[in-house]
């Protein structure tokens, strides 16, 4: 099934991907590709099969809901592009323009 | 003695232990093999070679006290080994081969990494790897492609292909690498190595960069079935930090040379013996297969009938697991920044300079197989063929003990070969695909070399858990065969 530039403006803005033009022509052509080699499961009726939803053979065991030792502040905001106060600061979330 | 670089664990611990040569001698071994070897190979994204000479050093001591005191040894101590650069190692950078990581230094240690260094590992180094363990190849890498030791204009499959690479080429004697759908067993096989993927829930994921979370898992690149089982007994089991790992399933792994190949009944699919696969690939695991019957295996033939659907199935989830866990790549945290006016452009613009096109790509079709109006035809539809596909696998160990396949359909390809076109590299991986769909333990094994003396492979497959029956038979095989003491001698002449 070929996708149409707009599909894949949709998706790259849902996967928050800021695209060129040649890569949006790139990737509409390759996942049209793709997605047509994919399709090949529609063949199998799987109506009576159930969706394999955990890998793990046996039941996960829960744990005791007790807090543990975090790791330090100052450790992962070392990491970060941009910090200030203990805390990562990001560019306005909201359009602040009149 | 042999050249200290061209050893494997069990010799090289029993060197140690012996004091033929101290931990620091072989650190420094390789420490300088890297450092003539890495410009040529680009196998070591990091050598952390400061701190592995002072872990060899604070080893040595330990080791030279023991031999008075005969104290007890953590199992490990003074062992080198690198690291694929997707797992964590605290204070060393970690980049998963991606540009959006630059400059991130993780400040704790992967629990696999963890019980490596609590048993007295010594870290050699980084490993590089395509981005985001997203390949076949390595050629994802935006640090660049590695090199195959045996074949320098040739790849060394991928995802963990710095790792394959860094033990075939003597750089290290043992490496870890991760397998989400090959990455492990399909760089093992085209770089003649012992490569063990484990089940799913044997070792934890914690410190792993996630990729595919419910198909990911940690992994041992190797000289041999013995070396990865010494590994992998020091790196299972329960681990309160990732829930999918299971206190009753890690039983140590002994290799006792009383091998149960006798009568054990080992089943050939005929889905992997298809068009397609090298003729010299198909022979060379007939002949392995012949050397396991030699033991006493009665081999049968089965069918694994949803195989050919693992591609597409594995193509929808994996991507799809991806787009949510790659979401946190977002310029707040970590790695990389690209300015822009508001948050969700900041975060558009970053991402997008950020992941090089396969990873692009892969967050694309997984975010479109997640969006509304796609979910059923595609998640859903996955999800249930993954479910025949495992059950495929369940089937047909109620017949036989072990499966044995080829791991990959060709031996190396050349750098470049499949860059064009993204559906020829998947290809790749069409026989190492279904066991991590269905969470199964695999091992590829060394099998001899093409008429271009590049590697062949065998690969075994087992039910949940089986991980020592898959080593015993590797280690039975690798007793009457030698491939995998075969090096590069180019290499080794450097």
């Amino acid at each position: 099934m070929p996708l149409s530039r707009e599909d894949v403006e949709h998706i790259a803005l849902l996967a928050r991907l800021h695209l060129t033009a040649e890569e949006k022509e790139r990737y509409r052509e390759q996942l049209s590709n793709i997605l047509d080699h994919i399709s090949k499961l529609q063949e199998l009726d799987t109506s009576s099969v159930q969706p394999m939803s955990s890998v793990v053979v046996e039941q996960s065991r829960l744990r005791e809901d007790v807090a543990g030792p975090a790791m330090p502040r100052e450790d992962l905001l070392r990491n970060a592009p941009d910090a200030a106060d203990g805390q990562f600061r990001v560019p306005p979330v909201l359009d602040t323009s009149p | 003695m042999s050249e200290l670089h061209s050893l494997n664990v069990a010799s090289a611990l029993k060197g140690l232990r012996s004091g033929a040569f101290s931990s620091r001698e072989l650190t420094a071994a390789y420490l300088q093999r890297i450092e003539q070897l890495n410009p040529r190979l680009n196998v070591f994204l990091y050598v952390a070679a400061d701190s592995a000479l002072k872990a060899a050093t604070a080893a040595d001591k330990k080791l030279s006290k023991s031999r008075k005191t005969k104290a007890k040894l953590p199992p490990l101590l003074g062992l080198p080994i690198a690291i694929k650069d997707v797992l964590t190692v605290a204070g060393i950078p970690a980049t998963a081969g991606s540009r959006i990581l630059e400059g991130f230094v993780p400040s704790y240690n992967a629990t696999s990494v963890q019980r490596l260094l609590d048993a007295g590992a010594v870290i050699l180094g980084k490993t590089n790897t395509d981005e985001f363990a997203m390949g076949s190849s390595t050629e994802n890498s935006a640090y660049g492609v590695v090199r195959n030791p045996w074949d320098e204009e040739r790849v060394p499959g991928g995802s963990s292909g710095g790792s394959a690479a860094a033990v075939a080429a003597g750089l290290a004697p043992v490496a870890l690498g991760t397998d989400t759908g090959g990455s492990v067993r399909q760089p093992a096989a085209l770089c003649g190595l012992t490569g063990l993927k484990t089940t799913y829930g044997r070792v934890s994921r914690y410190g792993l960069i996630a990729f595919g979370s419910s198909l990911d898992t940690v992994g041992i690149l190797a000289r041999s079935a013995q070396d990865a089982a010494i590994l992998l007994n020091v790196m299972a089991g329960y681990d309160p930090l990732d829930a999918t790992t299971l206190e009753s399933k890690a039983p140590k792994v002994k290799l006792d040379g009383k091998a149960t190949v006798k009568g054990l009944k080992i089943g050939v699919p005929k889905e992997y013996f298809i068009e397609g696969v090298q003729a010299e690939v198909a022979k060379g695991v007939r002949e392995a297969i012949a050397h396991l019957e030699g033991l006493g295996a009665q081999v049968r033939e089965i069918s694994l009938p949803h195989t050919e659907y693992a591609l597409p199935v594995y193509y929808i989830i994996a991507p799809a697991e991806a787009s949510a866990n790659l979401a946190r790549f977002d310029g707040v945290r970590y790695g990389l920044r690209v300015e822009d006016q508001n948050l969700i452009d900041m975060f558009s613009r970053t991402r997008g300079q950020g992941f090089g096109p396969e990873v692009k790509r892969r967050l694309m079709i997984g975010t479109y197989a997640l969006s509304a109006g796609y979910y059923d035809a595609y998640y859903g539809q996955a999800q249930k063929v993954r479910t025949l596909i495992r059950r495929d696998f369940e089937q047909a160990f109620e017949q036989v003990d072990l499966i044995a396949a080829p791991a990959t359909p060709s031996t190396a390809f050349r750098i470049g070969a499949h860059t064009g076109n993204p559906l020829e590299m998947y290809l790749e991986d069409v026989f190492t695909l279904p066991a991590s769909l269905a969470g199964v333990p695999g091992l590829s094994l060394p099998a001899g070399f093409d008429h271009q003396g590049l590697p062949l492979s065998l690969q075994l497959l087992g039910p949940h858990f089986s991980e020592e029956r898959l080593l015993q038979v590797g280690h039975a095989y690798q007793q009457i065969t030698d491939w995998h003491t075969m090096l590069p001698m180019d290499l080794l002449k450097a």
